[in-house]
């Protein structure tokens, strides 16, 4: 069924940040790499449109294994990286409203030091003194001044640096190659799908599912934030399973500009911008952080995060198959964990031990526990 | 209720068509009165004058920055708050900015679009001894050569890049019509003793921290020339923004051109929005032979392919992310260039550096997305 | 005539004109610093391009030409 001369070690399927580090860490580990992708330019799907945030997550064991791991590698790339990547190591901060959430802050803090992550608790004083615009009132919050953010097209298009790319939208992939809708076949030892929430097109038994979201970007305010925040009730709406929610979350680009997200909803396929969400998020960021209200946004947008039942992501052999890799299901962290994803995968290609245990994400894993 | 976004010629001959019908009509504008790019600052306009007479409500000095189609509502902004506008059909009337070109210098203060130095003397700004220079292409130079002159300005030159050959014939071929352009070439007449250069255009603007002089094409000859201001424009393109971020079955979206082109697409637009459809269909026949004629001063006046070689790599391309040329080789299309360079992607997403882009290499411009202009967070949370 | 402060100096200002009118008229030739530091004024006089930016009462990214000026009005550029 292939006619195809050209032939590769492994295609790659996706140039988003997943795709990129995955074929980054497969071309230095001395094999014939080649991309294909269906956008306009490199970069452009989710990794476009996310946040970009390089946060390490605690929402369970496994989660915080790959966050964790994956940052230790950002920090290490951080500087080969050109400015247009605009990393930064800001910090995070996730503000308790409450003392409920305060408990929270306390719980996340034992269970950062107790594996080695720095964290700063904050009481009240401490938040206002760190973010002079955030409400007076908070009860306090958690530092993690190792988070940081980047602007992941560039960073895409960085790894992909001297990696052979091909245009096309892949109809078929199999583990001998990948066919093009335009007929045209390439041959490879082995193929990865990483094309993010389009996953079940070419895969259509994995669940993942998208879940959009909408985000706003403002004009310049230079100094205006410190570091990344999110309101510890964040955590509700990333783990609602139907509903749509929204939660604060605010980020200090580079650039000065200040990136307002976030929501989530799941079911919805079309990338307008649903007004209401927007709305309900950008009212939810002005409770937060009352002088927003005064500031320009210039651009709204949505995104897609490939969401799986357990929120961890699929990384390794498709069930089933032989020499035809799955790294997708990404949610809202793929950026994160871009970096540990293609280690891992890396990894499992060519029987090499890792440095944290893969099983968590293997795509083969049971999600019945999570239907 | 009809609302009519734009206070333009379309918009004034819109609304002034929705009251004819009977129906309840308020226009909206960003400038604090009535008669858009062309009539401002002239309240005692024919049609502005008309639009006036019949107390059509006009809520000025308001920008809309959002819009939500399925709910029939607009976001209004002004300097101080927001508020919300529903309507049952909308009228889309916000007319064309001009197109800009990229030349080494044009970033320097003094160097204004042609309509944009003429809508700041109209609304108050003083040139008066001042040296302009006046270049790019089309009719719209002679009439904002004119309106300066009127001011007391010292029109140094009249630049256009359109060759002599071409624009003869065409010159010609107007004198038959009663047109507003037509009053516009005229004008040529009472410009009598401005040099009028065809086959001509800035190659560049110099000066320390504003423009002091150009540089000009003449003919195939380089010559310096002094001035305060440069009023360089190349033709207009039509503001597509609102009206595709708003596009669905209740809104009407009206043409635009010259004023008259834009009276009858506005006229349409109004009865249409009625609902007497007929009233419109029968303006038709003399909106198209308008818009031929609009068409046909579009390729006379088409740009000239040697100004696509006049940025270098060193020139300003994005003005909002300062991204020169230099740095858009390689890029492949629009979104390439906007994602790998930030071009594009600054305060005003694009409407500046968009049409340059399309010139310069055929690339289409941004998606547009909300808000429409730069809006504050706060305006989109205003329930009133 | 409107009295306003420009970066800390009195202007006097026509009465009814927009800010970027005033600006000009008093000679002041920088809106905005761009991101490489070149000096910006003016372009569109009809709020497209952005690049009459300046702050006005602490609120940064106001449109000059877009704004009528009012008594007393604190600018920066
Ligand atoms: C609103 C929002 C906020 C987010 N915030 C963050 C954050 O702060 N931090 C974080 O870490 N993550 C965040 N994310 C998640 C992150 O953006 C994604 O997890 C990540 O970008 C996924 O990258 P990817 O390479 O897997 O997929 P994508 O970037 O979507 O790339 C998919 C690629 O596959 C290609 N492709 C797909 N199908 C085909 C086909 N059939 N043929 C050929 N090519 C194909 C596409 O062209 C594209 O190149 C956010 C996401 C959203 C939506
Ligand atoms: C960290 C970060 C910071 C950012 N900062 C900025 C910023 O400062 N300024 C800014 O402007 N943006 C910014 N962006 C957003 C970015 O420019 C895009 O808006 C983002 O990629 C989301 O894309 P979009 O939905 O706006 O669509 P676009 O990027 O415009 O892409 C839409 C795609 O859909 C295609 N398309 C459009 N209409 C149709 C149709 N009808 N049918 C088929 N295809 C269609 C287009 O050709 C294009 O390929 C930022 C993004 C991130 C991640
Ligand atoms: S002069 Fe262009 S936006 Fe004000």
């Amino acid at each position: 069924m292939f006619d195809a001369i050209h032939s590769f070690d492994v295609i790659l399927v996706g140039a988003g940040i997943v795709g990129a580090a995955c074929a980054r860490e497969l071309a230095d580990s001395g094999l014939k790499v080649a991309v294909c992708h269906d956008s306009d330019t490199v970069g452009a799907g989710a990794t476009a449109a996310g946040m970009g945030h390089i946060a390490v997550m605690d929402d369970s064991d496994a989660q915080f294994a790959l966050t964790n791991y994956s940052q230790s590698l950002w920090w290490e790339l951080a500087g080969t990286l050109p400015p247009e990547a605009e990393f930064a190591g800001c910090g995070s901060l996730w503000v308790a409203a409450d003392d409920e959430e305060m408990a929270e802050v306390h719980r996340k803090s034992e269970y950062y030091s107790a594996r080695g992550v720095a964290v700063d608790v904050l009481d009240s004083g401490g938040v206002a003194k760190a973010e002079p615009n955030l409400r007076r009132g908070l009860a306090g919050g958690l530092r993690l001044p190792a988070d940081a953010v980047s602007y992941a097209p560039a960073v895409a298009r960085k790894l992909l640096t001297g990696i052979q790319l091909l245009r096309g939208r892949v109809v078929s992939a199999t583990s001998d190659g990948i066919e093009f809708a335009s007929g045209e076949s390439y041959f490879a030892g082995a193929v990865v799908l990483a094309t993010g929430a389009d996953l079940p097109r070419l895969a259509p038994e994995l669940p993942v599912r998208p879940r959009k979201g909408h985000l706003l970007i403002t004009d310049r305010y230079p100094g205006y934030l410190n570091h990344q925040i999110i309101e510890l009730g964040y955590l509700k709406s990333a783990h609602s399973e139907d509903a749509d929610s929204v939660a604060f979350n605010v980020q200090p680009r580079v650039t000065g500009q200040l990136l307002i997200g976030s929501s989530r909803q799941l079911g919805v396929d079309h990338a307008d911008i649903d007004h209401a969400i927007l709305r309900r998020m950008l009212a939810r960021a002005v409770e937060y952080m009352p002088g927003l209200a005064s500031l320009n946004g210039i651009r709204a947008w949505t995104g897609f995060r490939a969401s799986t039942p357990d929120n961890l992501p699929l990384i390794g052999l498709r069930p089933g198959h032989r020499s035809l890799y799955v790294a997708s299901g990404h949610e809202g962290l793929g950026i994160s964990t871009s970096l540990g994803t293609a280690k891992l995968l890396a990894d499992a290609m060519l029987g090499r031990p890792s440095a944290i245990p893969r099983e968590p994400y293997d795509p083969s894993r049971s999600f019945n526990h999570h239907a | 209720m009809i609302v009519v976004v734009g206070a333009g010629p379309a918009g004034i001959a819109a609304a002034l068509a929705v009251q004819e019908c009977g129906k309840a009509v308020t226009v909206v504008d960003e400038n604090p009165s009535a008669g858009g790019q062309i009539w401002r600052g002239d309240p005692t306009h024919r049609w502005v004058a008309r639009f006036r007479a019949f107390n059509i409500p006009l809520i000025s000095g308001v920008r809309v920055v959002w819009g939500y189609p399925a709910a029939r509502t607009l976001v209004l902004e002004d300097a101080v708050g927001a508020r919300r506008l529903a309507y049952d059909k909308l009228v889309v009337a916000v007319g064309s900015p001009e197109i800009f070109l990229p030349f080494p210098g044009w970033t320097l203060p003094g160097v204004f679009g042609a309509g944009g130095l003429q809508a700041l003397v109209k609304s108050g700004l003083p040139v008066r001894g001042k040296n302009v220079v006046v270049a790019g292409t089309g009719p719209l130079l002679l009439a904002v050569a004119a309106s300066l002159r009127k001011k007391g300005a010292n029109i140094r030159l009249i630049a256009e890049q359109t060759p002599a050959a071409l624009l003869w014939p065409f010159a010609k071929q107007l004198s038959g019509r009663a047109s507003k352009l037509l009053q516009g070439i005229g004008l040529a007449w009472d410009l009598a003793g401005i040099p009028y250069a065809p086959a001509s255009w800035v190659t560049a603007a110099q000066g320390d921290g504003r423009l002091q002089r150009i540089v000009l094409n003449r003919r195939g000859t380089l010559v310096t020339e002094d001035c305060d201001y440069l009023a360089v424009g190349f033709g207009l393109r039509p503001a597509t923004e609102l009206a595709a971020i708003m596009a669905g079955p209740d809104t009407i979206v009206a043409g635009t051109g010259d004023a008259d082109l834009s009276l009858l697409e506005g006229r349409i637009a109004g009865y249409t929005a009625a609902g007497d459809l007929e009233k419109a269909r029968g303006l038709e026949p003399e909106r198209d032979q308008a818009r031929t004629f609009a068409a046909s001063i579009d390729r006379t006046f088409a740009v000239r392919d040697e100004l696509r070689q006049l940025a270098d790599s060193g020139t300003i391309i994005c003005r909002c992310e300062d991204v020169p040329l230099g740095r858009l080789e390689g890029k492949t299309c629009f979104r390439d260039a906007k994602l790998h360079t930030r071009c594009g992607m600054g305060a005003c997403q694009g409407r500046v550096c968009g049409p340059a882009l399309e010139f310069l290499f055929g690339w289409h411009g941004a998606s547009p997305r909300p808000p429409i202009f730069p809006a504050r967070v706060g305006s989109l949370l205003s329930e009133g | 005539m409107p009295e306003i402060r420009v970066d800390g100096m009195l202007v006097n200002a026509a009465e009814g004109v927009s800010l970027a009118v005033a600006l000009l008229s008093a000679g002041r030739t920088r809106f905005r610093t761009s991101l490489s530091g070149e000096p910006r004024a003016a372009v569109c006089g009809m709020g497209v391009c952005m690049e009459c930016r300046v702050t006005i009462d602490g609120q940064p990214h106001r449109l000059a030409c877009q704004v009528q000026v009012r008594e007393g009005i604190e600018v920066r550029t």
